[in-house]
């Protein structure tokens, strides 16, 4: 097996997922494209595991730790998503702009109904 | 000593024919305007991943991404589909406006990426023999070499599950 194959491979799934993340809107869509980059690096870490011939399989078991901290990382992921779900009513990437900075500072389009929004949604009324 | 690059052996077809299907599936993941479609060919790329796996001889890591991945992960992801009332069947606003300069910034790195690989292995072959990734050969590094990140990660998945638990409950509330 030449190695160039899998690395080729896993080099258009990281962009594919770069795409995925830089252009969908939906915040699970955009954990899914995170999900096909780190699939691409365990494709890298399992040819070069294979193609050193590593005898303490060094890339084999960083490719299952790789798979166990995206685990992870989905579930604290929808639990944020749902979190900002219940806040909201929308995972809208381009809607969730409250760290957005108006430009001149009396403009009140971005920061003010969303801080009165979060203050009468959690506040302990 | 190094076969040429082409003809492909057997499995290297066999290899090509499954990477295209991830790739493909992964190019659906990203493009599709229905969302549980985007879960559904995320189903299929991960599928052919571990069919990738299989023929690279790592058939634990094989294994496990069927169950991890496909097992839990995909189904997680369609749970939250449902529990934030996405939109079921086609909708026109899954893209941000960004999408050309997304393309833009997705093809230079795999422009980049690719030539830089290409380039640095093209040389590189590796016989495949079957059963170095056995449960048994990986079994023995995990518990006797890298037995001390393993138990951190446990640590992390408790984290995690506890994190994902307090997070996603409404009846705790922060402290006054």
């Amino acid at each position: 097996m030449h190695v160039v194959y899998p690395a080729v491979v896993a080099a258009l799934l990281f962009s594919i997922g770069v795409y995925g993340v830089l252009a969908r809107r939906n915040t699970i869509l955009v954990l899914m494209s995170v999900e096909l980059m780190l699939n691409a690096v365990n494709l890298n870490l399992v040819t070069f595991d294979v193609w050193l011939r590593d005898q303490l399989h060094g890339g084999q078991v960083l490719t299952l730790f790789v798979i166990v901290i995206a685990a992870a990382e989905v579930g604290i992921g929808l639990a944020i998503v749902l979190a900002v779900f219940r806040n909201r009513q929308s995972i809208d990437l381009d809607r969730l702009r409250d760290l957005f900075e108006p430009p001149n500072s009396s403009d009140p389009d971005g920061s003010q109904p969303a801080a009165t929004k979060v203050t009468t949604g959690v506040g302990p009324e | 000593m190094t076969p040429a690059l082409w003809p492909p052996t057997a499995q290297e077809i066999v290899f090509l024919l499954l990477s295209v299907v991830a790739v493909g599936s992964a190019l659906l993941v990203v493009t599709t305007r229905q969302l549980v479609h985007a879960a559904l060919w995320l189903v299929a790329c991960f599928g052919a991943l571990a069919g990738c796996y299989l023929v690279l001889t790592a058939e634990f890591v094989a294994w496990v991404q069927v169950l991890i991945y496909v097992g839990a992960v995909v189904v997680l992801m369609l749970f939250g589909i449902m529990l934030t009332r996405a939109p079921i069947g086609r909708t026109a606003d899954l893209d941000s406006g960004n999408r050309v300069v997304a393309a833009l910034v997705a093809l230079a790195t795999a422009a980049v990426l690719v030539t830089v690989v290409i380039d640095g292995f093209r040389s590189a072959y590796t016989p495949l023999d079957p059963g170095t990734g056995s449960a048994k050969s990986l079994g023995g590094s995990i518990f006797r070499t890298w037995v001390l990140p393993f138990e951190a990660l446990s640590i992390l998945l408790l984290a995690a599950l506890i994190g994902a638990i307090v997070i996603s409950r409404t009846d705790i509330k922060g402290r006054e």
